[in-house]
């Protein structure tokens, strides 16, 4: 059995093409067996909502009269500065940027409760704001300050573009210190008091095709309310980890990097985030749809919680000090159960990610697909895969 | 006049170990009933008691508590989530000291029970989204 994008998008445009989330195909395979359900199936919906650091947007202005050239000079949105290295009205704010008079972790745990993923929210959310921003002059960008309000609606272009979201994969976080650590992964209690986990699991377009045979650049998605695109592969994509007999990767591997148009997004899944003591993010939601072209590919789209292992990590050394050990593997059932069991103790666990709102995803890319509302698009590369021979390379520093 | 009010006592790290409650007893003739009691994160002390005894013996517990450094709080429920802004993440369930969030096994939607809240504002923070507020 095979069948094409083509096939696949000609049965959507006739509001026939069938239509599951990754959670729903896990029964229907069960029930009727992979040959069967590949037949039927054209689309399969995954779904995830979490933290992800490396987002942010690209924000033309316009240009003030007379004119201002940010370039070389200092931005701030809201107080919070962004990147100003680019031509004279362009500028991207990064979903981690923290404003310059946040006292940050000098007051240990900083707050971080207002950052660049707060003011992206807020620009999706159609609130006005503040742009401050100092030139040095030029004779034809002769302004040296402007301080004015922006509004989404009203500027030339708002881009979202992450550079690396959609973790296919991630640690299980916990502490083995007798101190709290505040990290990315959340508050750790010492000795083992919580395990902090962060994948939608089963429901995660990248566990949904493992070997990246359908993702890839210029593939459709939802992202952040709206509709995105697949831009490249994301920044630390890494096909060459241990794997399990399912082909799913049992550590972080693949990444994507996404693009899309902010002024059509939803600030209900693009959320600004503070982690106390660690920093200030975005919560991005991103919804992959798989084609189901072949008996295989629906196999992948079966996989379920049981069936993905996730390392545990300790927080307290091994991370920070970049060791490579891992405590031991559990999986995304055992994780959602509320606890596991490291070195003899009962651990409970949290997630950071929200597995609810990955479903919702997963359910609205289906409604807009079986409305015949979103065509499937091909890929005009695929990701980098195993075959690729991609090294995942630390920071060797070299003396100067 | 005797009265008995529940009251939420914060313990910094260095008074964890020292014998308050038993001063309560002795020297303000006190009674107790522990309704729960935790260690927080930062090693903090967490008490949840209804305190009973004389008015006068009463407010001078109560003024040699906060003298001691222990922070008292009276226990109402006034921590809410803001339902519009909770992400479900989940984030907080190992955070609250009495599990008053709870995921629903099926959905992963998390719910909070506020009927279990002590209000010990451990939440607020640690919320990545910061979904639940003090309201007056």
């Amino acid at each position: 059995m095979t069948k094409t994008i083509e096939e696949i998008n000609e049965r959507i445009a006739r509001g026939q093409a069938v239509v599951v989330t990754a959670e729903e195909v896990i029964g229907i395979v069960e029930k009727k067996g992979v040959a069967k359900a590949a037949k039927e199936i054209d689309v399969v919906t995954t779904g995830t909502f979490g933290p992800m650091c490396s987002s942010g947007a690209f924000l033309n202005v316009g240009h003030s009269k007379p004119r201002i050239k940010f370039g070389g000079g200092k931005l701030y949105l809201n107080d919070v500065p962004a990147y100003a290295g680019l031509a004279a009205v362009d500028l991207y704010i990064g979903a981690t940027a923290t404003p310059d008079d946040d006292p940050r972790n000098r007051d240990h745990p900083g707050d971080f409760r207002y950052g660049g993923g707060h003011v992206i929210e807020d620009l999706v959310a159609g609130k006005d704001v503040l742009l401050v921003a100092v030139a040095y002059g030029t004779d034809c960008y002769p302004r040296k300050k402007i301080e004015t309000w922006i509004n989404i609606k009203i500027i030339n272009e708002a881009t979202l573009f992450n550079i690396r979201n959609a973790y296919q994969n991630y640690n299980v976080a916990v502490n083995l210190s007798d101190r709290t650590l505040y990290t990315y992964m959340g508050l750790l209690k010492p000795r083992l008091g919580n395990a902090n986990f962060s994948s939608a699991g089963q429901l995660s377009p990248l566990l949904n095709d493992p070997y990246y045979k359908t993702i890839g650049i210029g593939t459709k998605i939802f992202l952040g309310g709206g509709v995105g695109y697949v831009a490249w592969h994301g920044t630390q994509h890494n096909p060459n980890v241990l794997r399990g007999e399912n082909g799913v990767p049992k550590r972080g591997a693949g990444t994507l990097s996404v693009i899309g148009d902010l002024k059509q997004m939803n600030s209900r899944w693009l959320v600004g985030t503070s982690f106390l003591g660690y920093g200030a993010t975005l919560t991005v939601g991103i919804g992959v749809p798989i084609p189901i072209l072949s008996e295989e590919i629906l196999r992948y789209t079966a996989v379920k919680d049981s069936d993905i292992f996730a390392p545990i990590v300790d927080y307290s050394k091994t991370y920070p000090e970049r060791e490579p050990d891992v405590l031991g593997e559990v999986t995304y059932a055992e994780l959602r159960s509320g606890h596991i069991k490291i070195l003899e103790k009962v651990v409970p666990t949290a997630s950071l990610s929200s597995y609810y709102k990955a479903s919702e995803i997963a359910a609205t890319l289906k409604e807009w697909i079986k409305r015949g509302e979103f065509l499937l698009t091909k890929p005009v590369a695929l990701l980098p895969g195993v075959e690729s021979g991609i090294v995942f390379k630390p920071l060797e520093e070299r003396s100067i | 006049m005797r009265i008995s009010k529940k009251i939420v006592l914060h313990f910094p790290p260095n008074l964890v170990d020292k014998p308050i409650i038993y001063r309560l007893v002795k020297d303000y003739d006190m009674e107790f009933n522990v309704l729960r009691a935790s260690v927080t994160p930062k090693e903090e002390g967490l008490l949840v008691l209804e305190l009973t005894g004389e008015r006068k013996a009463y407010d001078g517990a109560i003024r040699f508590l906060k003298e001691t450094g222990v922070e008292v709080q009276p226990l109402v429920k006034d921590i809410a989530r803001q339902e519009e802004r909770c992400t479900h993440c989940g984030a907080c369930v190992t955070i609250c000291p009495v599990n008053a969030f709870v995921v629903d096994p099926v959905t992963r939607r998390v719910d909070f029970v506020s009927d279990k809240c002590i209000a010990c504002d451990l939440c607020l923070r640690t919320c990545p989204v910061r979904a639940m507020e003090t309201r007056l």
